[in-house]
């Protein structure tokens, strides 16, 4: 096993502690936000098709990457967007303040 | 990997923590999706200087995030309240699509010969992805109401879909095995997607929200083994976040619904369901339906009235009828509130989102082991479009599909007011004993003009 592929086993192995840690107090009514949260999460698959789709020259690759590029896209932008509608019914029961403080969050 | 990237991705992963962390409370969870989308935005910016783009190459990303962020938004923007879970199931769907075909991209560029660590993950993420996309895409239909929300069963099911798995496990060591074998992964590919299909149509619609969690983790994993084949810290760290959370809180949901995650996922939800039972409940039985005024009447000189609402309430939008309701009642000196079941609606946190919407107090939202005491010494309690919450079966008859789940008690309430627009049953597709009970009044209709005619009738009485 190489350097790289170590650290990377590592930080799969720890990212599941923290995955799990991190929601283990999350209330019922936030089950189906944070589901769909989550979901924008792995649109950083966005981030693989891009690099798959920038070099490519073939056909084959040229529509692996198009396709790839424009479902993990809809799945970032749609995720968020959608998860924010849920969140935004919310909203009318909590103190204005923390809107602000997001964007400060970097 | 160049210094200041592998930086960013660090930003992005900690921003995706916090961004878990401000989702589980509600206070911060809006704030806690923005915090994530920075994080994102933040990692595929930091992606962009390490790429050799080729002029098609970029031509086609501009052209595939044009497309995305468009059917992203229109979908996102334009779905119906009601119709959010199927979109959820979609947004997941495509995620794992991407993680799949990222995956056969790099196979392709390995060549025939890929070392097992590069292959393995590959292999993972297509497999798995796959599922992951042809499972959502059935979860939607079925929501969607494209297809029956009923489970497909069919004699030897469990087996079809076993071989299935035996299958693309016995392709996926013959591609890492023999791996000269040239596209092998395409089968393997297709496989999978029968088998994403194949496991969820014997699903039932009622669970669907803890199968859309499932697939969700599974996309996390695919994503995270695309990032070991493509050596991308961010992918992995992102990805392997998902897959943890969204497993627990696989597990959360299933366990709100009084249900084991291998009976949601096994058990063929519904199977014993309207065809014996319906038949057998409806004949010679007969229900008490009410008049607007009557209900109105008793309504009005009541002390204590609770509202259960569910998936009709929103199918009709009535929500602000509710509200309008509750406070007339409220200045009749009517003691008001709302008995919210995990379930309500098709997701969990379903009544709480709508009911927020119509501005109802939050105070007036009441948890279900919170209330569950009170409904017997409520006068009226009004059931508004939902079903398979309030069914005493799930107490008392252990053969039915839904024994075993937590209901709320309204049938202890002294009257129970019945809103719905037929007598069908709910979505679990099983009878309902309530609606027979002595104390029961049906009032039937659409849930919004039921609610605006008592509202009228109150204001009479």
């Amino acid at each position: 096993m190489n350097n790289e592929l170590l650290n990377e086993v590592t930080f799969f192995v720890l990212a599941i502690f923290i995955g799990i840690e991190v929601i283990s107090k999350v209330p019922t009514i936030l089950h189906t936000p944070l589901m769909s949260g989550t979901n924008a999460i792995h649109g950083i698959i966005l981030v693989g098709a891009i690099v798959i789709a920038a070099g490519a020259s073939t056909p084959v690759n040229i529509a692996i990457g198009l396709v790839a590029v424009i479902l993990a896209t809809t799945n970032v932008v749609g995720g968020f967007v959608v998860t924010d509608r849920m969140l935004e019914m919310f909203k009318g029961r909590q103190a204005p303040k923390a809107a602000e403080s997001k964007t400060t969050a970097k | 990997m160049n210094l200041a990237i592998a930086l960013a991705y660090l930003v992005a992963a900690v921003l995706f923590i916090l961004g878990l962390k401000q989702l589980s409370s509600p206070k911060s969870a809006r704030n806690g999706n923005f915090t994530a989308a920075a994080g994102m935005v933040i990692a595929l910016l930091a992606t962009l200087p390490l790429l050799h783009f080729t002029s098609t190459g970029a031509t086609i990303i501009v052209i595939g995030v044009v497309i995305g962020a468009l059917v992203g938004t229109i979908g996102a923007r334009m779905v119906k309240m009601t119709a959010i879970p199927q979109m959820v199931a979609l947004f997941n769907g495509v995620g794992g699509g991407a993680a799949a075909l990222v995956a056969v991209a790099e196979l392709l560029r390995f060549g025939e010969h890929p070392s097992f660590s590069l292959a393995f993950p590959s292999v993972f993420s297509i497999v798995i992805g796959s599922v992951s996309f042809a499972g959502s895409m059935v979860a939607f239909a079925k929501l969607q109401e494209l297809m029956t929300g009923t489970p497909i069963t069919y004699p030897g099911q469990q087996l079809v879909n076993g071989l299935l798995a035996a299958a693309i496990v016995g392709f996926v060591i013959a591609v890492l095995a023999i791996a000269s074998v040239p596209f092998s992964f395409i089968a393997l590919m297709l496989l999978a997607l029968v088998l994403g299909v194949a496991f969820v149509l014997p699903i039932g619609g009622a669970d669907m929200p803890v199968v859309i969690s499932l697939l969700n983790a599974f996309t996390g994993l695919a994503v995270a083994a695309s990032g070991f084949t493509l050596n991308n810290f961010a992918l992995i760290v992102a990805g392997t976040l998902v897959g943890a959370s969204g497993s627990l809180l696989t597990k959360m949901m299933s366990d709100a619904m009084g249900r084991s995650l291998v009976s949601v996922l096994f058990g063929a939800f519904g199977k014993v369901q309207a065809g014996a039972a319906a038949v057998a409940g409806q004949e010679g039985r007969s229900v008490r339906s009410a008049s607007a005024e009557d209900l109105g009447t008793l309504l009005a000189y009541s002390q204590r009235v609770i509202i259960v609402p569910g998936y009709g309430l929103a199918v009709a939008q009535a929500q602000h009828a509710v509200r309008e309701l509750a406070e007339v009642l409220e200045k009749r000196g009517v003691e008001v509130s709302y008995a919210i079941h995990p379930v309500a609606g098709r997701m969990p946190g379903h009544m709480n989102v709508l009911l927020a919407e119509a501005n109802v107090p939050y105070e007036q939202l009441k948890e279900m082991d919170e209330i569950n005491d009170e409904f017997k010494n409520a006068d009226v309690v009004l059931i508004v479009g939902a079903n398979d919450v309030v069914n005493p079966a799930a107490r008392t008859s252990p053969g039915s599909p839904i024994f075993g789940m937590p209901i709320l008690n309204a049938d202890q309430a002294k009257n129970i007011v019945f809103m719905k627009r037929s007598m069908r049953p709910g979505f679990a597709g099983i009878d309902n004993e309530l609606m027979f009970d002595p104390k029961t009044m049906m009032f039937f209709g659409d849930a919004k003009e039921s609610l605006t005619k008592l509202v009228s009738a109150v204001k009479a009485a």
